[in-house]
């Protein structure tokens, strides 16, 4: 037994001919929230998938809550709570039959859910709802539910994938506080997202995919500190292109995307000072993101 | 590969998916159950009486008792598939129920085999509503026709294990027709539910015997009527096979879809 609530070591997982999962590794400590980024395809679901034991790696180790998955996967995913990415809640139940239905399928009786019943309503904002049918919950009452069912079982790690994904700023809002009250209770969460400000507001380390590999992996603060610089000076307008030999001494990095330049710079002053007063030109100063970390490493190609 | 044919790991609280769709079916019982007592009903009056009057008796016995008989055993099997097919169907892809289930310390073959025995209680619940529309019209005997109960729940777990193999292959709902067309419909008309299987030409007569209902109609009639069916161990193995084999099939192609 470790200490770690999940390890995985050179896991490969194939489709065909295409690699999905291309041999990862890496550790979830106890108590963290842990961010998996990446965009669409990348393969983070997949490694959701193959981290409960749902589906079968082609390679590689794995231990969740120290039980080998997928061997004892069953073992482990009784400690282990999942919000997973779409809707599954029973469209035929009340709020408090889906928790019922669902307590029992980890051999939970019914009294003992009903008398944690309170609790979980109250911790989703859905205290007073049981009896609500489904049909009558609006998107976010919904991914609250789906977050109240996946710790009917008191679980010691939650798997979460994009939570807040087609949410209202005031869901999103209590979701985050919700997974900040969660690790503050010592239970570990797991959350894949493609919302940087997301994974940089709850994480403490992140873990970038694309094609199926990390290739990066640190705390947000860390990852912005080694990858990118500091400030971010955004300029579009009909002046652009006659200001860009202006730019370029400026600013050490710069990307010109469509109608935009996106200058990277330690000391973004010198730039401020060739902007001010520009009419033919509109720009933002901003602190480096996390965004702007994914965006060079996964570069600004769509994925569809 | 081996994974893929391993045999099923299963845990009892694969009941709990029993227990989740009886659940759900409770709150709609009094319409699926008049639903059951009124289709025979219907039928059974309009060829059983109508028909009947016209063909008089069918292999020594009034047609509507002969009849009847079949429809216990095509109600058990229509039942056992519409469940197997169409409803897990939704639980499985447009409702993603499985799917949740599966993240609880369940496995997919607790889910496939709490569906089928959902679905054979289901075919089961059809099956008796038939018997008990025919007793109630006095063509049911006692104590023989008790016997017929455990025929009722075998057919409904064979029918139910192949919907569930179907319904590991399908892509949507229109998939489902071609099974309900291109097999049931026919095993419906050769298995010996409107007339006896001797009057079909041999080739045809030899098709008729490898098939499930068949089976099930040859034992239940005869125990309907107050008589032990003779070659009773043969029938009963055959549809015993189909559960089995169609089993491990709903098994080993339901993982093939889901757990790649």
């Amino acid at each position: 037994m470790s200490a770690d609530a999940l390890q995985v070591r050179g896991l490969r997982k194939r489709y065909g001919g295409l690699e999905v999962v291309a041999g990862i590794d890496f550790t979830v400590r106890a108590g963290e929230c842990f961010g998996l980024l990446g965009p669409n395809g990348a393969g983070k679901t997949t490694t959701l998938k193959l981290c409960l034991g749902l589906i079968e790696p082609h390679l590689g180790e794995m231990h969740l809550l120290g039980e080998p998955v997928p061997a004892r996967a069953r073992e482990a995913r009784a400690r282990v709570g999942v919000v997973p990415q779409f809707d599954s809640l029973d469209p035929d139940f009340s709020v408090a039959e889906n928790l019922v239905v669902y307590g029992r399928y980890f051999g939970i009786p019914e009294r003992t859910i009903r008398a944690r019943m309170p609790a979980l309503l109250e911790f989703s904002a859905l205290a007073g709802r049981g009896d609500a049918k489904l049909l009558t919950l609006s998107g976010g009452m919904k991914r609250r539910l789906t977050l109240a069912r996946a710790l009917v079982n008191d679980p010691e790690l939650l798997f979460m994938d994009e939570p807040t994904t087609g949410l209202d700023p005031q869901a999103r809002h209590l979701i985050w506080e919700r997974l900040r009250q969660l690790t503050q209770r010592g239970k570990t969460v797991i959350l894949t997202t493609h919302f940087m400000e997301e994974a940089e507001r709850l994480c403490s380390r992140v873990a970038i995919m694309d094609h199926g590999r990390i290739i990066a992996l640190g705390s947000p603060r860390a990852l912005i500190a080694e990858h990118i610089e500091p400030q971010v000076v955004e300029v579009h307008g009909p002046g652009l292109a006659a200001w860009l030999p202006t730019a370029a001494p400026l600013a050490p990095r710069r990307e010109h995307v469509g109608e935009t330049l996106f200058c990277y710079a330690a000391d973004p002053e010198p730039l401020l000072a060739q902007l001010r007063g520009r009419a033919d030109l509109t720009y933002i100063h901003r602190p480096a993101n996390l965004e702007d970390v994914f965006l060079k490493l996964t570069g600004r190609d769509l994925r569809d | 590969m081996a994974k893929l044919l391993a045999p099923p790991a299963l845990s009892p609280r694969s009941l709990a998916v029993w227990g989740r769709n009886w659940l759900v079916w409770r709150k709609l019982a009094l319409p699926s159950i008049l639903a059951n007592l009124a289709d025979p009903l219907i039928v059974l009056f309009g060829l059983g009486y109508g028909l009947g009057a016209v063909l008089g008796e069918m292999d020594g016995m009034a047609y509507f008792a002969f009849l009847g008989a079949g429809f216990v055993c095509s109600a058990t099997m229509y039942a056992a598939s519409f469940e197997s097919l169409y409803s897990a169907f939704s639980r499985m892809h447009v409702q993603r129920t499985w799917e949740a289930i599966v993240n609880a310390p369940m496995t997919l073959e607790d889910v496939v085999a709490g569906e089928w025995v959902w679905a054979a209680t289901k075919a089961f619940a059809a099956g008796l509503c038939v018997l008990a529309v025919v007793a109630v019209f006095g063509e049911v005997r006692f104590p023989t026709a008790v016997l017929a109960l455990p025929v009722i729940v075998l057919l409904g777990l064979a029918f139910a294990a192949l919907g569930l193999a179907i319904n590991a292959l399908a892509n949507g709902y229109d998939f489902f027709s071609y099974y309900m067309t291109v097999i049931l419909t026919p095993m419906l008309m050769l298995s010996g539910v409107f007339f006896p299987i001797d009057r079909l030409p041999e080739g045809v007569r030899a098709v008729a015997t490898t098939l499930p209902l068949y089976h099930g109609v040859s034992m239940v009639r005869p125990l309907l009527s107050g008589e032990l069916p003779g070659g009773w161990p043969g029938h009963l193995s055959v549809i015993v096979a189909y559960a089995i084999v169609g089993l491990y099939l709903a098994v080993v192609l339901t993982r093939r879809r889901l757990l790649r």
